[in-house]
């Protein structure tokens, strides 16, 4: 049962980050709620599919259609990420230090949303699929031990929810002028790890054959399966022996995403002083 | 002054489809078989230096995640079903894969030498 809950708690634990991340991120924008939970009934819809026809994904495209599914989606939530933090750079920054009109002006932004419910979506779907998997050989092998090793399963899942939970109010302690800034870092960290992730997949299919050499290995000091490195692994991205190309993709998008967020913030950040209500309107 | 969504998802369409099928010749085969939850051969000796194609063909009727660190692969087999993965041209050592959903019990490992 312990052995079920932690392979299914070990799975659930990066969708649990990003989902609470998302929540925090959307805190107070009406319709983020509903936005965040069609990210997940898609996320689980999808999982389900993506777990029934696991077969025909893996001989797809000559046998590296799971590569390229979960490097497209992993990109997907990539440039999801990235025009999320793009579009609040370009609306919200001189509204920052109010949080209130940030809210104001997100409300506006239903496509903000729509942009970040994706991202939920392929982070519930790519651990959700290798969860789904998992239960469906438990109930295959049948047997006694199949119903606690169930439960050991569903004790898994709600640890992840947990997680979102901590998350997510571990985020919501952040006063409301500072959060913005730490959302912002956070995502773009959040992305950098991702397209790391979706460039390993893209040389696991031979399709990205450079820079395979391993560029540091530090399982030693800080697995990145153990709870912490897990925790790392989604919020910056850590991995404990990657290859050269990860540390390269991963460097080129917190750059690129960086430049991208200051490119797009408008150049006039700070408010004039003094001026009076009526003028805004 | 944000760029349009549609304008994103195409980008990453392209960026992900252009991605260059490149390499082929002078690769190491490994046949895995998975049976009964365990790997055969349990170990297999390549030669180091010469990227390897990993083939595993899973007997057993429920799936299994074919993953190791140390190679850098995570791939899902399903239950009757066959993988390969690509893995780099590999310094001497012995490295540890395993399937992620029993990771105690079914394990192998690729000696490169």
């Amino acid at each position: 049962m312990i052995g079920a809950l932690i392979i299914v708690f070990r799975e659930a634990i990066e969708a649990g980050i990003i989902v609470g991340i998302v929540l925090a991120v959307t805190q107070g924008v009406p319709g983020s709620r509903l936005m965040a939970g069609a990210g997940i009934v898609a996320g689980v819809v999808g999982a389900s599919l993506v777990a029934a026809f696991a077969g025909a994904l893996a001989s797809a495209l000559n046998g590296v259609g799971q590569e390229m599914f979960n490097a497209a989606i992993l990109s997907l939530a990539v440039c999801m990420l990235a025009w999320h933090n793009i579009w609040m750079a370009s609306h919200g920054r001189e509204l920052a230090a109010d949080a209130r009109k940030l809210g104001q002006e997100v409300r506006s932004g239903a496509r903000s949303l729509f942009a970040l419910a994706v991202v939920v979506a392929v982070a519930v779907m790519r651990e959700g699929s290798e969860i789904a998997l998992f239960l469906y050989g438990l109930v295959a092998a049948g047997g006694t031990t199949a119903r606690d090793l169930l439960v050991g399963s569903g004790l898994g899942l709600a640890a992840g929810v947990a997680l979102s939970a901590v998350t997510y109010f571990g985020l919501a302690t952040i006063p409301p002028r500072r959060l913005f800034a730490v959302t912002t870092g956070l995502i773009t960290f959040l992305a950098a790890g991702l397209a790391a992730q979706a460039a390993n997949f893209l040389q696991q299919a031979g399709l990205a054959p450079l820079m395979s050499d391993t560029a540091w290995d530090t399982s030693a000091i800080l697995s990145d399966t153990s709870l912490f490195g897990r925790v790392l692994h989604t919020l910056i991205g850590y991995s404990d022996q990657p290859s050269v190309l990860q540390v390269v993709v991963y460097a080129v998008t917190l750059a690129v995403i960086y430049a991208l967020t200051k490119a797009f913030a408008p150049r006039v950040a700070r408010r004039p002083p003094q001026t009076p209500l009526t003028q805004n309107g | 002054m944000t760029p349009p969504l549609p304008l994103l998802a195409l980008a990453i369409a392209l960026a992900v489809g252009v991605a260059a099928p490149a390499l082929a010749d002078d690769q190491t085969q490994v046949q895995l078989t998975l049976k009964d939850h365990k790997f055969e051969p349990a170990e297999s000796t390549v030669s180091a230096g010469k990227p390897i194609v990993i083939q595993l063909a899973n007997q057993d009727a429920t799936p299994a995640e074919l993953e190791s660190k140390e190679l850098r692969i995570e791939k899902i087999v399903a239950g009757g079903g066959t993988i390969t993965v690509k893995v780099r041209a590999l310094k001497p050592g012995r490295y540890r894969f395993f399937d992620d959903y029993h990771e105690a019990t079914t394990q192998g490992f690729i000696v490169a030498q």
